[in-house]
């Protein structure tokens, strides 16, 4: 066991994958030689060779195609897209192929495609590099959307991603990469696709969440612990499809909701989730369902990000609303 | 069958079409005139006003990486070592003309008319810094590579359907003419017969990737060919030949001949951008020299200096006077007023819908205390 950063874990995992399976290959914009720009793949190239570990022309349309081909050819892709909001260049690949391809060709092929891609607010990055564009790809059928909010989920998510005969999108907040560290196993294990985790139990209220936020939600937990309010969280980590059953039974206990989310408001994660609940425990409920979510602008510019991301104290805010509700 | 011969000669056929394309110099690298049948048709003022401009975005690339570091400036591409590439070429064309920079691009789009303290704000992440006046016929630069290129030939279609008598210009780098858009941008306004000039500031690479493995073409300059449009090489470190190639194709393609694309070869001593690029992991200290000594200030000082144009003196003078107006334009900057949430969404839609309004709303209540 080691102490391990997001970053080094996933580093971990994909080394650990190339290492297991002759047919699994990274591929991208600056992974091979530079080890990418946030470095996820330092040392693989040097480690795994230049067949298995390369740097792609610049065009994410081409990555796309590039894994959809290679699965074809019975390998397992693992393309990085450099960062997510750069994604809408390669959107048919993502959400008009690779994902019906089982479907449309009656289950005859499969796309066993691993796209990473860094993603998320707080780091000040420049414009259009940071968008939370996932609650988008969450409404295509056929392909799941992953989102680890720590290091051990961050390897364990990722190697089950890598093995599933499905295509995953494995969205990497960029302010977790570094920002701490936890113990992380040396060998290889696998956290389930599909499942969400309760991270804090409590009996008062569920707070449901994924990436970033779930730290913003634990350290909430902590100051309303405080006035004894024991506030139960939820990390959702596969945010397509959901995990519905974990999202109920935390209800049902707790008959309260705060549904958090990085993203905008309008559609996304959150509704989802509000839905599902409504449609399944509206009577275990004693408060209205409640929202936590950045505004309905486009990602903001660097110098109000702290102001537009959602963070602890409006998490803390919003569950005393819906307990004194 | 024995005597069966083929259709095709591929072999012969990739040769053809490696065929060098040719890259007009006029001022080499000593800074002697090697083609002076060339020379542009430029006033002493004007030759000295190019320097100066060159200068100029020396000084600011230097100012702005100390900022940088200090904390006062935030995401920067720096861009010594592409002066004759960007202000050469930003020279050649009119206020009138339309810029559509990349992120490296700051320096034209200054020159074309941006004020520095708003080039400031943008790099910083404020919204002000992209509040551009009617008159500057531009738009901010572009963070997706391509988006420009696609966006440049639709106002030139545009320009082409008013009868206008102007020209768009657009840049990208060598990575991004591997883009689909690239392409597409290139396709359709030679199609449409635009007045458009699509600059490839070729320096060698794309972030960490070298420019052989972008492509198997030899130039990029040959990608205009299957576009159907006129392309060319140009020695991006002289700033006379990328001037001169860029005046002859802005004529050619406001005279209705339709778009141009220039490759320049050209280099960036610095990092990538200053979010922790290190060029150690992916270039030499060789490469770096060899473009070193093909510095295009080196090599227009010493031709203005022979013709008594230009002197040290001078030059120091312009270096503090530039200095000083960074000074000034920082401190502008800083002056903007603090950045809002409700400025976004005040922005978001022309007019409010309710979940905007509601927005506002909370978020004035949030961001007056
Ligand atoms: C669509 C898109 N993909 C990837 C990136 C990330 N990125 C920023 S700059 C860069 C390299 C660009 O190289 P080049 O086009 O040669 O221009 P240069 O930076 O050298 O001026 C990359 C990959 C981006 N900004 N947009």
């Amino acid at each position: 066991m080691a102490q391990k950063t997001m970053i080094q874990a996933i580093t971990n995992a994909l080394d650990l994958e190339l290492a297991d399976d002759k047919n699994v290959l990274i591929f991208g914009e600056d992974v091979g030689k530079n080890g990418g720009v946030f470095r996820a793949t330092e040392g693989l190239q040097t480690k795994h060779g230049e067949e298995r570990v390369f740097d792609t022309p610049l065009a994410e349309s081409g990555i796309g195609g590039l894994s959809i081909g290679l699965a074809l050819e019975g390998f397992r892709p693992v393309p990085e897209i450099q960062f997510f909001g750069f994604v809408f260049e390669t959107m048919d690949s993502i959400a008009g192929q690779m994902s019906r391809t089982r479907y449309r060709m009656g289950n005859t092929r499969q796309m066993p495609i691993t796209v990473r891609a860094p993603f998320g607010g707080g780091v000040h990055t420049p414009e259009m590099h940071s968008d939370n564009f996932e609650g988008m790809i969450t409404q295509i059928p056929g392909i799941r959307v992953v989102v680890p909010s720590n290091p051990y989920d961050a390897k364990g998510l990722l190697i089950a991603a890598i093995r599933s005969n499905d295509p995953v999108l494995y969205l990497e907040h960029m302010k977790l990469y570094r920002s701490f560290r936890e113990e992380v196993p040396d060998e290889s294990y696998t956290v389930p696709l599909d499942k969400a985790a309760v991270v804090t139990e409590g009996t008062d209220v569920s707070i449901i969440t994924y990436g970033a936020m779930v730290r913003e939600a634990v350290k909430a937990t902590e100051n309303l612990a405080k006035e004894n309010i024991k506030a139960e969280v939820i990390d959702l980590r596969t945010i397509a499809p959901l995990d519905v059953e974990t999202i109920v039974a935390s209800v049902e206990k707790t008959g309260r909701v705060v549904i958090v989310q990085e993203a905008q408001r309008q559609a996304g994660v959150g509704a989802q989730v509000a839905s599902e609940i409504s449609e399944r425990a509206v009577l275990s409920l004693e408060a209205p369902i409640a929202r936590v979510s950045a505004p309905d602008t486009p990602f903001p510019f660097g110098q109000a990000e702290a102001t537009w991301l959602p963070n602890a104290t409006d998490i803390e805010n919003k569950v005393k609303e819906v307990i004194n509700f | 069958m024995a005597n069966h011969k083929a259709a095709v000669n591929f072999e012969k056929l990739l040769s053809d079409e490696s065929k060098d394309f040719k890259t007009i110099q006029i001022l080499d690298a000593a800074g002697q005139v090697t083609q002076p049948e060339l020379m542009p048709n430029l006033s002493d003022d004007q030759l000295v006003e190019l320097m100066q401009q060159m200068v100029w975005s020396r000084v600011l690339d230097q100012r702005a990486t100390a900022l940088n570091r200090q904390g006062r400036l935030g995401f920067y591409a720096p861009t010594a070592g592409q002066e004759a590439s960007q202000l050469a070429s930003n020279f050649a064309m009119t206020k009138d003309d339309f810029l559509f920079p990349g992120y490296r691009d700051v320096p034209q789009l200054v020159q074309h008319g941006l004020p520095l303290s708003q080039a400031f704000l943008w790099s910083r992440g404020h919204i002000d810094g992209n509040k551009y006046p009617e008159s500057l016929k531009a738009m901010p630069p572009q963070i997706i590579i391509g988006a420009q290129y696609i966006q440049a030939m639709g106002v030139a279609v545009g320009m082409k359907k008013r009868q206008s008598a102007n020209a768009v210009y657009v840049y990208t780098g060598d990575g991004g003419t591997s883009q689909g858009d690239f392409y597409e941008g290139l396709n359709f306004a030679g199609a449409f017969k635009a007045p458009a000039i699509f600059v490839v500031q070729n320096n060698g690479f794309a972030i960490s990737v070298p420019r052989e493995k972008q492509t198997a073409a030899v130039t990029l300059a040959q990608k205009g060919v299957a576009a159907g449009i006129p392309a060319i090489q140009v020695d991006g470190m002289d700033p006379l030949a990328v001037y001169e190639v860029m005046k002859e194709a802005r004529a050619f393609t406001t005279a209705g001949n339709g778009p141009v694309l220039i490759e320049t070869l050209t280099y960036r001593y610095g990092p990538h951008t200053l979010s922790g690029d290190d060029p150690t992991r992916y270039r030499t200290k060789e490469t770096d020299d060899i473009w070193l000594k093909r510095d295009p200030l080196v090599r227009m000082r010493r031709f203005l200096t022979d013709k008594g144009l230009w002197s040290q003196d001078q030059e120091d003078q312009l270096i503090e006077q530039v200095k000083t107006d960074i000074k000034a334009a920082i401190n502008e900057a800083d002056a903007a007023p603090k950045q809002k949430v409700t400025d976004f969404l005040n922005v978001t839609f022309e007019d409010q819908p309710q979940n905007i309004k509601e927005q506002i709303a909370e978020y004035s209540a949030k961001e007056s205390n």
